[in-house]
C-alpha cells in the first residue's frame, strides 16, 4: 500500500525547516494576515519568506500549501485574491480554500492550480465534496473531525477526490468554520479573523490561590494550585447546567492521536494525515513529524506501528481519537 | 415591496402538540408573511416530530402563509442524506442549510438558510448563479457588512433579528452529554428544556443554551434599533427565531416597526416586556464598534 502522505504545520520558516527535515511530505502555512485560520501574533510567512519556503521544501521534495481558508470581507476581497495570486506566482503546489467565492475566483482565475478544501468548509458528506469537485475542481478534502474511519471509508468509494485527515494536535469540537462561540464573546472569530478565544482577550487571574482564566467576560476554568492550565478556549471550559456540578460542558481537554489507527486509515483510502499546530515551536513539529514518518512508513510496509511516544506534548497529557473510534457516541 | 417578516424553524425539540398549537396562532393571528418548518438540528429526532410538521404546513398553508423546508444543518451520514432528500425533493420552497442541499437544489430556486457559510459578494454570485433566489445572511456579518451585500444582491437578503441566535453545531449531542448518556442513547433529554439548557460559568453567569447538538446565545437577539437601517439598505427580509413565549406579540411588535408605526426605542420596550426576564442583545452583526469585545458582555 502507499504511504500516507504527511502533511506537517508551520508557523514560521523554522518550523518549516523542521518538518521537511523530518521527512514531511508537504507544509501548510499561511500568509501574516487575516486571510488564513490561524492569525497569531508572530506567525506566519510574508511573500519573500514564503519564496524561501518553496525553494527548500522543494530541495527536499517536499510540497508547500497555502491556506486562504477564512472567509473574504463583503467589499473587500483584495486581500485575499492576493494571496492567491501570489501564492500561485510564488510556487506554492496547492492552495487550502474554504470560502465558496474564493474557490470560484481561484478556478476561474489559475485553471490548472491544484485547490484543497480546507476544513473550514466542514464538507461531511458525499454530496457536498462532490459539488466543490464539479463546481471547482478541488482535488482534495480536508475531512471535518466528526467522521468515523468506517464513514471515510464508505466517503473515499463516494467521491472522486482525496481525503486529508487530522492525525495529531488541537480538537475543534464543533462543526469547523461554523461556529460563532469566539464571535459571541469576543467579537473576533476564526471565520472572518482567523482567531479563536484570542489571546488579545484572555486574562489570567489569581483568587483564594486558584489560578483563573477567562475569555472576555466569560470565565472559562480555574485550576487549584500545581494543577496544569491549559489555554482558555472557550469550548474547551468547564461550565455548569442546572443540577449539575461544573464539568468540561462540550469536551475534556484533550489531543487528538491516531498512531494506532494509521492501518485503519490507509485501508480506508485516505490520501493524507494532517498534523495540527501552526501555532507551534518548531522542535514540536519537528518531533511530531519525525514520529509520524516512523509509523507511517512502518504501517506501509505492512509493519507494526511503533508507538509515537508524544504523550509528553498533548493537551492536557491526554490523547482521543475523536470521533474516528466513535467513543464518544 | 414592504420588508417581508419571517418565522425561522423551530430549533428546540418541542412536543408535536405544544407544535400544534403554536402554529395555530402563529396561522390564525401573526403578522407573518413566511413560515420555515423542519428539523435542523437533529437527525434522530425527525419521525417524532415529521407529522407534527406536515400538520403545521397544511394549516399554515390554509391561513395563507407561505411555507419553506428546511432541511438540516449538519449532514454527515446516510440518515441525514436520506433526510435531506426527503426535504429537498418537495415540491415547494426548500431552505439549504448545508451545502450538501445545495446540490441536490442546483438549478431550481431555493433559500441558502444561516447554516451556510455566506460572507461576500462573489459567494452570493455564484450561490444566485447555482438557483438560490435568496440568502439568510450568517450572524456574524457587521451591519455594514449586511449593507454592502444588500445594496448589490443577485439574491433577495434576510437577516435574524430576534431570538437565541445560533452559535455552533457538532456531531455530539452536548444536551446528552450534560445528562450522562451517550448520544445513541440519548433518550431525547433535549425535550426537557423549552429554549435550551443554560449552562454557567464557574462564577455562576449564564453562558450559553445547549440545544441537542446545537450551542445558542443566552441573551435573545433584539435587533430594532437596527431594522430601519437594514431595510433603508434594501435586507427585505426579516427573520424571528421561535422561542417559548407569545411570538404572535412579537410579530405584531416588528411588525409595526417594519410599517413604521412606531420607533424602535417603543419596539425595544414591548419587547422586553414580552420577553420578560430573559436578557436581549444587539446580536453578533450590531452595535460592537471595532469589535474589541463581543456581543455576551453588552448584553442587557
Amino acid at each position: 500500500m502507499s504511504p500516507l502522505k504527511i502533511v506537517a504545520p508551520a508557523g514560521t520558516p523554522a518550523a518549516l525547516e523542521a518538518a521537511v527535515a523530518a521527512g514531511a511530505d508537504a507544509v501548510y502555512l499561511g500568509f501574516r494576515d487575516q486571510t488564513n485560520a490561524r492569525n497569531f501574533p508572530g506567525l506566519n510567512f510574508d511573500r519573500d519568506e514564503l519564496a524561501a519556503a518553496v525553494a527548500t521544501a522543494h530541495a527536499a521534495g517536499s510540497a508547500v500549501y497555502l491556506a486562504v481558508n477564512t472567509y473574504p470581507e463583503a467589499g473587500d476581497p483584495g486581500p485575499w485574491r492576493r494571496a492567491i495570486d501570489d501564492a500561485v506566482a510564488l510556487g506554492a503546489d496547492a492552495l487550502i480554500l474554504a470560502d465558496i467565492g474564493l474557490l470560484d475566483y481561484a478556478c476561474r482565475r489559475h485553471p490548472g492550480m491544484r485547490l484543497h478544501l480546507s476544513v473550514q468548509a466542514a464538507a461531511s458528506s458525499a454530496p457536498a465534496i462532490r459539488l466543490y469537485h464539479e463546481a471547482f475542481g478541488v482535488r482534495r478534502v480536508v475531512l471535518p473531525r466528526v467522521l468515523t474511519v468506517a464513514r471515510i471509508a464508505e466517503l473515499n468509494a463516494a467521491i472522486p477526490v482525496e481525503t486529508e485527515v487530522f492525525a495529531f494536535g488541537g480538537l475543534c469540537v464543533m462543526a469547523e468554520g461554523r461556529c460563532q462561540l469566539s464571535a459571541y464573546v469576543t467579537g473576533r472569530s476564526p471565520n472572518r479573523d482567523g482567531v479563536c478565544s484570542p489571546a488579545s482577550h484572555v486574562r489570567y487571574e489569581t483568587r483564594d490561590n486558584w489560578l483563573v482564566t477567562r475569555v472576555g467576560a466569560v470565565t472559562v476554568d480555574a485550576f487549584s494550585p500545581g494543577e496544569a492550565a491549559g489555554y482558555p478556549t472557550l469550548c474547551k471550559g468547564r461550565f455548569a447546567v442546572a443540577g449539575g456540578g461544573p464539568g468540561y460542558l462540550f469536551e475534556e481537554p484533550t489531543s487528538l492521536d491516531v498512531g494506532g489507527l494509521l492501518p485503519a486509515l490507509m485501508k480506508a483510502g485516505v490520501t493524507a494525515i494532517k498534523i495540527e499546530g501552526r501555532q507551534r515551536g518548531r522542535a514540536y513539529v519537528g518531533r511530531v513529524t519525525k514520529a509520524f514518518r516512523r509509523a507511517v512508513d512502518s504501517a506501509a510496509a505492512g509493519g507494526p506501528v511503533p508507538p509515537l511516544a508524544l504523550d509528553d506534548v498533548t493537551e492536557g497529557g491526554r490523547a482521543t481519537t475523536g470521533a474516528y473510534a466513535r467513543a464518544w457516541r | 415591496m414592504s420588508a417581508r417578516l419571517t418565522l425561522g424553524p423551530v430549533l428546540y425539540h418541542w412536543p408535536g402538540a405544544e407544535r400544534d398549537d403554536f402554529y395555530a396562532r402563529i396561522a390564525d393571528e401573526a403578522a407573518i408573511d413566511t413560515v420555515y418548518l423542519g428539523e435542523v438540528v437533529c437527525a434522530k429526532r425527525l419521525p417524532i416530530v415529521g407529522e407534527a410538521t406536515e400538520r403545521a404546513a397544511a394549516r399554515l398553508g390554509r391561513a395563507g402563509k407561505a411555507v419553506v423546508a428546511s432541511t438540516l444543518a449538519l449532514v454527515m451520514d446516510e440518515g441525514d442524506l436520506a433526510a435531506l432528500a426527503e426535504v429537498a425533493d418537495g415540491e415547494g420552497l426548500v431552505e439549504a442549510n448545508d451545502v450538501a442541499a445545495l446540490a441536490r437544489l442546483a438549478g431550481r430556486p431555493h433559500v441558502v438558510g444561516p447554516f451556510v457559510n455566506a460572507y461576500n459578494e462573489a459567494t452570493l454570485a455564484w450561490l444566485a448563479a447555482n438557483g438560490a433566489s435568496r440568502v439568510v445572511l450568517p450572524a456574524e456579518l457587521a451591519a455594514t457588512a449586511i449593507a454592502t451585500l444588500a445594496a448589490a444582491a443577485p439574491v433577495e437578503i434576510e437577516v435574524q433579528v430576534f431570538g437565541r441566535l445560533p452559535l455552533a453545531l457538532s456531531a455530539r449531542c452536548y444536551h446528552a452529554r450534560a445528562h450522562g448518556l451517550a448520544k445513541d442513547g440519548c433518550r431525547f433529554v433535549c425535550g426537557e428544556n423549552r429554549e435550551g439548557l443554560v449552562a454557567t460559568t464557574l462564577d455562576g453567569t449564564p453562558f450559553v443554551a445547549v440545544n441537542g447538538t446545537q450551542t445558542l446565545s443566552v441573551p435573545l437577539l433584539e435587533a430594532s434599533a437596527e431594522i430601519g437601517a437594514l431595510a433603508e439598505a434594501g435586507v427585505g427580509w426579516f427573520r424571528l427565531w421561535p422561542q417559548a413565549l407569545d411570538m404572535v406579540a412579537v410579530a405584531t411588535v416588528y411588525r409595526d416597526l417594519l410599517d413604521r408605526r412606531i420607533e424602535a426605542e417603543a419596539a425595544h420596550s414591548r419587547i422586553a416586556a414580552i420577553a420578560g426576564d430573559r436578557p436581549l442583545g444587539r446580536g453578533l452583526a450590531f452595535g460592537h464598534e471595532g469589535r474589541s469585545e463581543g456581543w455576551l458582555a453588552r448584553a442587557e
